[in-house]
């Protein structure tokens, strides 16, 4: 069945899913439907401590059995150990039919590849993949159906039932024995907690795994005891290096640092850029490069920020330090810098419900006056691919791209013209993961292309731009 | 005269002729010219292929309006002849001559040029040359070396070969080139041509780059000779007169101009004595800022 980017969707895999094709971005603007209520065992006459001795014997008390869906967040990144702690465990009591659901997947959980392989793991359901766990999905060895959501959309999956997750692990750098989180402290200290708030919320079970347990209460907590079936102690959660790195080094290459000069040119004569203004941006060259020179614009031409959102680095919270930003609004924290300013009482960790479920009543994306992307590659309809390779290989992660895009008054992809020798510029993309519709400008290192369903608006808006 | 003799070029961005990453776009850096290096950016084994990739680069790419210059190999060596034929029949804008010592070199390229000319159809006297000093005695014989052809544009002062030759280093002040910058500065100015300065290769240091261009910019040079696009904003941003330098510059032309017809040679501009002398330097600061694109005014 054709969707509303031109794209034929198999017959098989919308029998499969139960879904309906894109059929525009606001299309399901209004509806109504009930949530998806998680199956709660309550605690009543305990005896004090939810801990676990062993990941074995939590997966024995949640009852563990084939064709389960199992969750787990991604905010250790290329740190994270739980996955593979998990999926290690689940393999050797020989469960099968496993269903993946988790924020994000990275080359740090390859060694799942081989559970892959032999049915262990026989659906993912991510934000992206990369490494071999892309290799291994784009060659055909999972089995059932590999689904790659957005944040909000992973969170809209969730809680309307779509996605009904049976046991969800929660890596917390410090919980208490009765199953209070957060994400701060201890020795994997990364920040936030926002993409393990829905699966919280709506698992049947919950399992907080952590490396650092503190007396209880562990307050304020990110996630609640509330809402934590049992605590495991383990000896390491992650590694510490790849969870949190040092802040980027601004890039000097000099094609980004020109796209992005482009950029903030473009987002200060714009319309949108005046006091109060709103702005998202991701960890790329170019983008933190953007962030740089905005705030240099930002101050020469006295204009202040209201709030910024997403995942957080160094030049982002410099805004916050340096005063040109009322708040930070955090999804996660790509370095020290930002693991550090959470504790400026301006900075405030939000879900990734709150930050861009399109299916609750309302989420800040919506709020955003900028938001700058890039993407592997953009077609002539300015529809976005962020996921898979031009060779074919899952090789990105969307996060929350679509949803950005989507919501802001002013989507910015800043692409080159050329990925070393493949175009990023293209007459149809690989894969569309993000629809043109949403895609205001693409800023090219030859130049700025507008969105000419944009320039329509524009005018319908008597704006100049 | 070729039209292009004296067009501006505050940039010359070195480019390996070799490398396609390199040479496929670096218009979008916007330099006022791009050195197509076939010399010492490309092995001795790989003269050929660079020849081939630089030829093709030339016929295909449109540089949109960047001048291309090519960088050939040495006199002394078996390859510049070949190099001169490619890059003409590719349709290039001009020759460096490396290690440039005497008027006869150029003379030497400037036949080979014409004749490469002839030989694929190209208008004489379209392909212009430019001579790299790289020695003291290049240094010395500058006056000469400028004077050797109509077809010579400008001199560029290599700094790396010429401290060698000097027995001394590059150390970042300034101090061991000293004498060449303002020897060639004046030689080229007195053989009516343009005049650019050697690179700065500390991509780290970009305060000592802008301290350097800086300087040359007030010793008289023309532009001056980039490895990296980082460099370019630098030398277009020191090189582009000012509105204030712009706006003293038209008062100082439209007031010669009126005081001349009313037989008055001395008078003052906004507090400064001005009299014909300031004529021609007033000119040349519209000139560059009508051809670094600010000017803005109907002089």
């Amino acid at each position: 069945m054709i969707n509303a980017v031109g794209r034929d969707i198999p017959e098989e895999i919308l029998e499969l899913t139960g879904k309906e094709v894109f059929h525009g971005n606001h299309y399901y603007d209004g509806y109504e439907y009930r949530k998806h209520g998680p199956m709660t065992r309550c605690v009543i006459n305990s005896n004090g401590s939810k801990l676990v001795d062993s990941i074995h014997d939590v997966l024995v008390k949640c009852g563990i059995k084939d064709g389960m869906t199992v969750s787990f967040h991604h905010h250790f990144r290329e740190g994270d150990y739980i996955v593979n702690m998990v999926m290690e465990e689940i393999h050797k009591m020989g469960i099968k039919d496993i269903t993946i659901c988790a924020s994000s997947l990275g080359k740090a959980h390859d060694p799942i590849v081989p559970y892959i392989e032999d049915g262990t793991i026989t659906n993912i359901q991510s934000s992206g993949v990369r490494g071999k766990i892309g290799e291994a999905i784009s060659n055909g060895k999972l089995k059932g159906l590999a689904i790659m959501r957005s944040h909000g959309g992973r969170v809209r999956s969730i809680v309307t039932g779509e996605t009904q997750i049976d046991i969800a692990f929660i890596g917390a750098p410090t919980c208490d024995d009765y199953g209070n989180c957060r994400g701060i402290g201890g020795k994997s200290n990364c920040g936030a907690l926002s993409y393990a708030m829905a699966d919280a919320l709506h698992a049947d079970k919950v399992v907080a795994i952590t490396d650092c347990l503190v007396p209880f209460p562990n307050f304020p907590a990110h996630i609640s005891m509330t809402r934590v079936d049992y605590v495991v102690e383990v000896d390491a959660i992650g590694d510490p290096a790849k969870i949190a790195t040092g802040a980027a080094k601004p890039t000097t290459d000099q094609r980004k640092l020109m796209m992005a000069d482009y950029c903030t040119q473009f987002v200060v004569n714009s319309p949108y850029f005046k006091n109060g203004f709103s702005y998202q941006t991701g960890v790329g060259g170019a983008s933190i490069a953007s962030t740089i020179s905005l705030a240099k614009e930002m101050k020469k031409r006295n204009v202040r920020m209201r709030f910024g959102v997403g995942g957080l680095t160094k030049p982002m919270c410099d805004l916050l330090i340096n005063d040109q930003v009322d708040c930070l609004l955090d999804t996660q924290d790509f370095d020290l810098d930002a693991v550090e300013s959470v504790k400026d009482l301006r900075h405030f960790r939000i879900s990734a419900g709150q930050y861009a479920d399109p299916f609750n009543k309302g989420a800040v994306v919506n709020k955003l006056d900028f938001v700058i992307l890039a993407a592997l590659e953009v077609d002539v309809n300015f529809n976005c691919n962020v996921v898979v390779g031009s060779d074919g290989m899952i090789t990105g992660a969307q996060g929350g791209h679509p949803d950005t895009a989507a919501g802001a008054k002013c989507a910015i992809v800043i692409a080159p013209l050329l990925q070393g020798r493949i175009p990023a510029i293209c007459t149809e993309v690989t894969t569309v993961t993000t629809p043109g519709e949403s895609v205001d400008v693409v800023i090219t290192d030859y130049g700025i292309a507008i969105n000419p369903r944009r320039q329509t608006n524009c005018k319908e808006d008597n704006l100049s731009v | 005269m070729n039209p292009n003799k004296k067009r501006l070029r505050r940039t010359m961005m070195f480019l390996n002729a070799q490398k396609p990453g390199l040479i496929k776009d670096p218009y979008i850096y916007k330099p006022d010219s791009i050195m197509l290096d076939l010399e010492d950016a490309v092995a001795e084994n790989q003269k050929d292929a660079a020849r081939f990739s630089l030829y093709h680069a030339l016929q295909e790419i449109d540089y949109r309006g960047v001048e291309r210059v090519v960088r050939i190999n040495a006199l002394d060596t078996p390859y510049w002849k070949e190099d001169i034929r490619c890059s003409v029949a590719g349709g290039c804008d001009a020759i460096r001559i490396p290690k440039t010592e005497c008027a006869n070199d150029v003379k030497l390229v400037e036949s080979a040029v014409e004749y490469a000319e002839r030989e694929f159809g190209r208008p004489k006297g379209s392909v212009l040359i430019m001579a790299a000093i790289e020695s003291a005695r290049g240094v010395m014989k500058a006056l000469e070396i400028c004077e050797a052809s109509d077809r010579l544009f400008g001199i560029a002062l290599s700094g790396g070969d010429y401290t060698k030759d000097l027995q001394t280093h590059i150390t970042g002040t300034g101090i061991e080139l000293m004498g060449a910058r303002q020897n060639l500065v004046i030689a080229a100015r007195a053989a009516g041509i343009q005049c650019f300065d050697t690179v700065y290769t500390d991509l780290d240091n970009m305060e000592g780059f802008r301290q350097d261009v800086q300087n040359i910019h007030l010793m008289g040079f023309d532009g001056k000779s980039i490895i990296n696009p980082r460099q370019i904003s630098i030398v277009h941003e020191i090189y582009t007169p000012s509105e204030k330098d712009i706006i003293f510059a038209e008062k100082v032309v439209t007031e010669i101009d009126t005081k001349k017809a009313q037989g008055i040679g001395v008078f003052t501009v906004d507090g400064k004595m001005i009299d014909i002398a300031f004529y021609d330097g007033a000119k040349r600061t519209i000139e560059l800022a009508k051809t670094s694109g600010v000017y803005k005014g109907d002089l």
